[in-house]
């Protein structure tokens, strides 16, 4: 197959649309739907129970906790028909997990897999540091991107990771999926996948820039994506099928980190093509900008 | 180079294969007392006349590890220890390690599972706040006499009643001064009983904020006692108004933890009492190597006043803990030595413990403090902010002295009112799977990997596979805990080690596309791939580092993983794989063509 020159950059106009109408439906979800935090940053009780066997409705559960005067609580399935998820929200209507506990004993046969309880200021706290991180990681990753590339690299590679996180933000709100802190761990890969990508098709730029001088822009960036279509698409295809596996035999605990990371690798690999070769196209890069200065010829000897 | 860092990650890897057995763990309770022969055959043969299974005992001076064959054995086992053993002895769950012992003699331990992987410990301490009142009432007592006095007014009861002061007039006219007195003693509510009676209540704020700040002090003191027992990822959050919740994932000896972090240890250090004191309501005895000392109830400082305690050994080689105190004990020290000189000085070891005792047939928890004198000196010269205690039984008893006394004491003590193992069915199980379909994904990329790139496809699988045994030597040499973010780690670090293969083949295809020679093409492949490869890893690596300086727990834990797979990959996906290239295409003069 002939994958010389395809004309990626022909449909940079559709898919500049496509981006924002996603960003849009992801910032609206976001405002409207709000994040659906998990207990990590919200505080409250968790308490996962086995039941000894399957019950066709959590109806029973729900009424005997709303017996209980608690009312801002969710339970679900969690993986099957007799495991379930109790999690009630900490604040002025929070309970003693023991306390309910030993309530549900009184009408189920069940064993706790897992109980917790996290307090109110603890979340508060790591959601800051969360998001503290994110802020940091893509300011330095902007300083190295203009100290190795050029600020119009940088600018593109911000956009591309701005637009995944907000995508698998988006996402996970639009779904009303559980945001804890595997969830943003998978962001934070996400960023790394992202940027990985971002930097390798920018790398390819960069040298069919530098040896066709006078060509056009747009050729010139096709030819790049072109060259190395192949490489990103077996890329994230090989990413996927672990993330794949991850989702359908990694069990509950660990499904929503999975679908974080497949919808911010199918971001990224988007966004590396089309978001920051968008971005130079728009900013006009040319072949003046990535002129080989001294510095970097020094820089490029080293390993 | 390549061989000799690829066996060692072999060989650091190693420990992993073999899963470790579910175990009880004894050890005692206070620093002192060792397990000899006897005592641990009396324990063993108690526990085999209960028909329950253990396969294995090991000890030695500290601890007893009773090894089971799985985790309804362990329960037994454990319960049968708590009902027949008292309470000199702490019982712990534990996990002990198969590591062989000729790995072990290479330092070659397992790397260490998260709670959410293995389940953990969890512990909930709560303040007991009854304890901080009364230390309250009592200085607000001292301090009220004072104020009567300078007032001239002579209380015919001042006394602690409960939780309030309780005080009681000679005549009614005095109400003024007293009501003027309290005013000066913040953070009390003067009630009137009847005409002669009045009772001192800590105000409502002032219990809150006295609580709060007491807790807050805990959870520093206990933070730093975590961090003293070395466990990477701890968790040590408050919970509610009076508690602290400690989870330790990963922990191999949950006894040695329990033992550090609930110990209500403090010094005090008083000066022996001279025989013209003999008032016997200011004096305290104490034994120490077999004789009363009397000592005066005034401290001179306590170890809250300890800004640094450190062990070291004297002339003769004998353990001593060297110690600073801060500006005000160090004041406070050398106006009590400096008139002293040659009195005697003791320094007293106040622990608190609590025993179960049957009350009306309900067991029942009762703290206590005791204190025992651990160095008794004489003054030699006026003491400043440095000096060091001697007189100490073992370098052990050392060194846990100094950690707690650096770690800091506790503002209110604290009772374990919950020890908790996270579901252990539930992390074996989240491993499993999560083990289960890492493995699964790998299998469909090298199976893929073959199918595109033929015999490069299986370099390229074999450096895949060698990169996560080196991840996990290397995670393995620093002890640090794989969490499930850590498994999102090595995730992303198996797509990442494939994608440097993938980018030089591709290259090397190109290339191959150009017309140039076999041979030409893969050095070109390598050599032009290998910019973007450093490029695109560097950029991750340094999302890794802000995410492990910036990040807390878990996100910390990715970070670790990430940033080791990302210079494992390098390094496996270039030069073993640039390596395993030469040797099957090297050494042809001519080749036709690539199998790629």
């Amino acid at each position: 197959m002939d994958l010389t020159n395809i004309g990626f950059m022909k449909i940079r106009r559709q898919t500049t649309v496509l981006s924002i109408i996603l960003i849009f439906i992801s910032i609206y979800s976001l405002f409207v739907n709000k994040l659906n935090f998990g207990l990590d940053f919200t505080g409250g009780s968790l308490i996962e129970i086995r039941l000894t066997e399957n019950i066709d409705s959590l109806e029973e559960v729900r009424g005997l906790l709303q017996s209980l005067n608690l009312n801002d609580f969710q339970v679900n399935y969690f993986g099957s028909n007799r495991d379930i998820s109790i999690k009630v929200p900490g604040g002025d209507n929070s309970i003693d997990e023991d306390v309910l506990i030993q309530n549900l004993k009184q009408d189920f046969d069940f064993e706790v897999r897992r109980q917790e309880f996290v307090g109110p200021q603890v979340g508060s706290e790591l959601r800051d540091q969360g998001g503290l991180g994110l802020l940091a990681a893509l300011a330095v990753m902007m300083v190295y991107i203009m100290f190795r590339f050029q600020y119009k690299f940088a600018l593109g590679a911000l956009l591309a990771l701005v637009h995944d996180v907000v995508i698998v933000l988006g996402f996970f709100s639009f779904f009303s999926l559980d945001f804890d802190l595997s969830v943003l761990a998978a962001i934070l890969a996400v960023i790394g996948y992202s940027l990985n990508d971002t930097i390798v098709v920018s790398d390819r730029v960069r040298e069919n820039f530098r040896k066709k001088r006078r060509s056009n822009s747009e050729i010139a960036i096709n030819r790049s994506l072109s060259q190395m279509i192949g490489r990103t698409l077996i890329t994230s295809l090989t990413t996927l099928l672990v993330l794949i596996a991850l989702l359908i035999f990694g069990g509950e605990t660990i499904s929503n980190f999975s679908i974080a990371l497949i919808v911010g690798v199918i971001s990224g690999t988007y966004s590396s093509i089309y978001i920051v070769c968008n971005t130079l196209l728009t900013l006009k890069v040319t072949s003046e900008d990535l002129m080989i200065r001294k510095t970097e010829v020094l820089d490029d000897g080293m390993p | 180079m390549v061989f000799g860092v690829l066996s060692l990650g072999v060989v650091y890897s190693m420990p992993n294969i073999f899963p470790p057995d579910p175990a009880v763990q004894i050890t005692f309770n206070s620093s002192g007392g060792s397990f000899n022969d006897r005592v641990v055959e009396k324990i063993k043969s108690n526990a085999e006349k209960e028909k329950i299974n253990f396969s294995f005992v090991e000890n030695d001076e500290k601890s007893i590890l009773f090894r089971t064959n799985n985790y309804d054995d362990q329960i037994k086992l454990k319960q049968h220890f708590e009902e027949s053993l008292d309470n000199n002895f702490v019982i712990a769950l534990n996990l002990a390690p198969n590591t062989p012992e000729w790995l072990k003699s290479l330092n070659a331990f397992p790397m260490k599972l998260g709670l959410d992987l293995r389940g953990g410990v969890h512990f909930l301490l709560e303040a007991d706040t009854d304890l901080l009142i009364e230390a309250k009432l009592e200085s607000a007592i001292s301090n009220l006499k004072r104020i009567l006095r300078d007032l001239s007014l002579k209380p015919r009861a001042l006394e602690i009643e409960n939780t309030s002061i309780f005080i009681s007039l000679n005549t009614q006219q005095d109400e003024e001064l007293l009501s003027e007195a309290v005013q000066s003693l913040n953070g009390f509510d003067l009630e009137s009983l009847n005409s002669s009676d009045y009772r001192l209540r800590l105000t409502e704020e002032e219990l809150e904020q006295m609580i709060d700040y007491a807790v807050l002090q805990n959870l520093n003191t206990l933070r730093n006692r975590v961090n003293e027992l070395g466990i990477s990822e701890p968790v040590v959050q408050r919970q509610g108004a009076k508690r602290i919740s400690i989870q330790l994932p990963g922990v191999q000896d949950t006894a040695e933890a329990k033992k550090i972090i609930g110990k209500t240890a403090n010094l005090e250090f008083r000066l022996e009492a001279a025989n013209r004191i003999s008032l016997a309501s200011r004096i305290d005895k104490f034994p120490f190597n077999g004789r009363d000392v009397n000592l005066e109830k005034r401290l001179i400082i306590s170890g809250d006043q300890v800004s640094d305690a450190s062990v070291g050994y004297d002339e003769n080689g004998f353990p001593q803990v060297n110690i600073s105190l801060d500006s005000e004990g160090g004041a406070k020290m050398h106006r009590s030595t400096r008139n002293n000189v040659g009195t005697k000085m003791a320094v007293l070891f106040v622990e608190r413990k609590s025993r179960t005792e049957l009350i009306n047939g309900i067991p029942e928890v009762i703290n206590f403090f005791e204190k025992r004198i651990i160095s008794l000196a004489t003054i030699q010269s006026a003491l400043a902010s440095q000096f060091r205690i001697t007189g100490l039984d073992s370098p052990e008893e050392a060194s846990e002295l100094a950690l707690l006394l650096r770690a800091g004491a506790l503002a209110a003590p604290m009772d374990f009112v919950e020890e908790g193992t996270i579901g252990p069915s539930l992390g074996a199980d989240n491993i499993k799977l999560g083990i289960q379909s890492l493995l699964l994904g790998l299998g469909l990329v090298l199976l893929f990997m073959i199918f595109y790139y033929k015999i490069f496809g299986l370099i390229a699988n074999l450096a895949v596979v060698l990169n996560i045994v080196l991840i996990v030597s290397a995670m393995s040499i620093l002890s640090a805990t794989l969490t499930l973010p850590g498994i999102a780690g090595i995730v992303l670090t198996i797509g990442m080690a494939v994608d440097a293969n993938v980018l030089i083949f591709s290259r090397i295809r190109e290339e191959l596309k150009n017309n140039l020679k076999p041979q030409d093409a893969i050095s070109a492949g390598y050599d032009r791939a290998l910019i973007t490869i450093i490029d695109a890893n560097l950029t991750t690596l340094i999302v890794a580092v802000i995410l492990y300086a910036v990040g807390t727990g878990p996100i910390q834990g990715f970070a670790i993983t990430l940033s080791i797979g990302i210079l494992t990959s390098m390094f496996t996906a270039i030069l073993f794989t640039r390596m395993m290239v030469y040797f099957i295409y090297g050494r042809r003069k001519e080749i036709e063509k690539l199998w790629i």
